[in-house]
């Protein structure tokens, strides 16, 4: 695997920026703007509406159990700037629910990176 | 409403499923040149298959071409690999791997921000690959280790003579890692959350 990957670029190119377009109703940015993270997780709190986009309705199929925007991204072939837009409507209407990335003040970061070393050395 | 038939989508396999009582998650950045062992790295301690996300990058100004003369706009497709440990039934973590070059510096918004820190691979053939990286990095305040992915036809230097030929200080810790090892792999990661638990006692100490 290299980074650049010129065979999926040519098949992500088909999709076109029309359909980023589309996807997004013409917004390159949240209309509310949650601090999204690649890695906050979703989780679905209520199944979609019959009258969704397939890539919402989507997300809410995959997100039974807790995902990172990153790993939608990935599931979706959607950038993560595209996964936002559309998760941004999805925690507007309650479909989804957010778990921020960045650590409560209620959890210390000593005591955080204590439980990834635990975790780590534990692998 | 215009039909466009699109590929199904399809979520995490079974076993890839997070549990439900999964609240914090973390993210830790692999960064270097192209071939250093990002990848190679992130799969040997991920506990899924990497996945891949991808980020469009429009550029406008003077292209490859600039005998024409012409500002030009390009619009480059860029794959970021990433993997994920479940630490505990709460926490968890995700590696990013992404190329080190200055172009590619366009995703490193999103991505070092709330990073714990970053793992510079570093292939001894092409220590110069390196140098912009960490500069960048300590603009923006992320604190790095730096990991020597030893390849086999690479020249072996002992950790002093490298710390002189980066021109990195004392505090920068230098490891040797083979990426394709899991257990070096994760001392690799060991070794910087104990770097950064040190940052954060002696930095934190009562005035
Ligand atoms: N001998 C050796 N080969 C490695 C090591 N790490 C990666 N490779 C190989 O180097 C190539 C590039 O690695 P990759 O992880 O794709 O690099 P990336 O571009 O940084 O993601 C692959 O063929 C790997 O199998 C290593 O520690 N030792
Ligand atoms: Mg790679």
């Amino acid at each position: 695997m290299s980074d650049p990957k010129p065979e999926k670029r040519q098949s992500w190119e088909e999709g076109g920026p029309e359909r980023l377009y589309v996807l997004t109703s013409g917004r390159s940015t949240p209309s509310d703007p949650a601090p999204l993270d690649m890695v906050t997780l979703i989780v679905t709190r209520n199944g979609p509406g019959s009258s969704m986009q397939p890539e919402q309705a989507g997300i809410l199929r995959i997100c039974d159990y807790p995902l990172s925007v990153a790993e939608i991204s990935a599931y979706l072939h959607l950038p993560v700037s595209v996964v936002t837009v559309l998760l941004a409507d999805l925690l507007g209407s309650g479909h989804v629910e957010a778990r921020a990335p960045i650590p409560a003040t209620s959890l210390p970061d000593v005591e955080l990176l204590e439980a990834v070393m635990h975790g780590l050395q534990n692998l | 409403m215009d039909c466009k038939i699109s590929e199904p989508i399809v979520g995490p396999r079974s076993e890839d499923i997070l549990p439900a009582s999964v609240s914090t998650a973390v993210k830790v950045v692999i960064v270097g040149g192209f071939g250093v062992g990002k990848t190679t790295l992130v799969g040997s301690v991920s506990e899924i298959r990497p996945l891949t996300t991808e980020e469009t990058m429009t550029q406008a100004g003077v292209g490859v071409d600039d005998t024409a003369g012409v500002e030009r706009k390009t619009e480059t497709t860029v794959a970021m690999d990433f993997g994920r440990i479940s630490l505990s039934e709460e926490l968890v973590l995700y590696l990013f791997g992404t190329p080190g070059q200055q172009r590619f510096w366009f995703l490193w918004n999103g991505l070092f921000e709330g990073a714990l820190g970053a793992v510079v691979l570093i292939d001894t053939r092409r220590l110069e690959d390196s140098f912009d990286v960490m500069g960048r990095l300590e603009e923006r305040g992320v604190p790095f280790i730096v990991a020597i992915n030893a390849f086999p036809d690479a020249p072996h230097y002992a950790v002093p003579e490298l710390r002189k030929a980066m021109d990195l200080p004392e505090s920068v810790r230098i490891i040797d890692c083979d990426a394709r090892d899991r257990a070096s792999s994760r001392d690799a990661l060991l070794t910087l959350m104990r770097y950064l638990y040190s940052l954060n006692t002696t930095t934190t100490e009562p005035q």
